[in-house]
């Protein structure tokens, strides 16, 4: 006869890097990030696809990608890609690292300051184009 | 009696199982290397690099598709992307989507849509044409 054995919970359990704390929320931010990506690249195929068509529908589809609105959606848009593979690269240190799980606090960190490092001048230079042609430092 | 440890189960159904989900698993890990690289140079190309999308068009496509280096870049990251994507969306349809059937015909529309993306972007890329128009 088979008998079940009882699985003790606790209620904030040891050893577990998803729930609650960075590692939930670096893992619902992977999610995240990675669909809006996925949703993204389908769009960005397709737009792409238009220099199939003709070089002027390609243009005039490409000329969107240079308003200041969808420039600030590129600016999530990288924000989000660069994310998800810095974070992407700390789940694999998780992974295949033997100290990974135990620095995964501080990869967190660093993570997040390798993401502002680089956002900064990112941001400066994708809005650069934008904030000129709106406060008219260009001719 | 109970013993503390759970008794040992049955071979036959790990024999059966496949290894599927392993090897997306590791697929995952895989691509997600070549991509970090593959799409951070991308946009770092496209949009910061020399003035960002502002200078992009038509001629600036048929310049970079000259070259097969950017072919295979580009041939390559649209595999590798829609691959990783297409399984991350999998994954959260099985974690999210609870009824059988909405589960099936979700991964049947992703399944779809991501063939479709690929063999579109395929196609572009090989049977660009710089002299059109």
């Amino acid at each position: 006869m088979a008998t079940k054995t009882p699985v003790s919970l606790t209620a904030t359990p040891i050893g577990t890097l998803y729930r609650g704390g960075e590692g939930m929320w670096t893992w619902v931010l992977q999610r995240i990030t990675g669909v809006s990506v996925f949703f993204f690249l389908f769009v960005h195929v397709l737009d792409t696809a238009l220099v199939r068509v003709s070089p002027e529908a390609y243009d005039t589809v490409i000329a969107t990608y240079k308003t200041p609105i969808v420039a600030l959606l590129e600016v999530g848009l990288v924000g989000a890609v660069l994310y998800h593979a810095l974070n992407g690269i700390r789940i694999i240190l998780i992974d295949f690292w033997s100290r990974g799980p135990r620095v995964q606090k501080q990869m967190t960190w660093v993570i997040a300051a390798i993401w502002l490092v680089v956002m900064v001048p990112g941001v400066f230079f994708m809005l650069k184009h934008s904030v000129e042609a709106l406060f008219g430092s260009t001719s | 009696m109970s013993s503390p440890l759970a008794a040992p189960r049955s071979q036959t159904r790990n024999k059966q199982r496949s290894n599927f989900e392993l090897y997306g698993w590791l697929f995952m890990r895989v691509s997600g290397i070549v991509l970090v690289f593959l799409v951070l140079g991308h946009l770092f190309i496209m949009n910061i690099l020399d003035g960002g999308v502002q200078r992009i068009n038509f001629a600036f496509v048929a310049g970079r598709w000259s070259s097969p280096f950017w072919q295979v870049w580009d041939l390559s990251m649209l595999w590798l992307a829609m691959l990783h994507g297409g399984n991350g969306m999998r994954t959260i349809i099985n974690d999210y989507a609870e009824r059988d059937q909405t589960r099936f015909w979700l991964k049947m529309l992703l399944y779809v849509a991501t063939v479709f993306i690929i063999v579109l972007g395929t196609l572009v890329i090989f049977t660009f044409d710089p002299t059109l128009g």
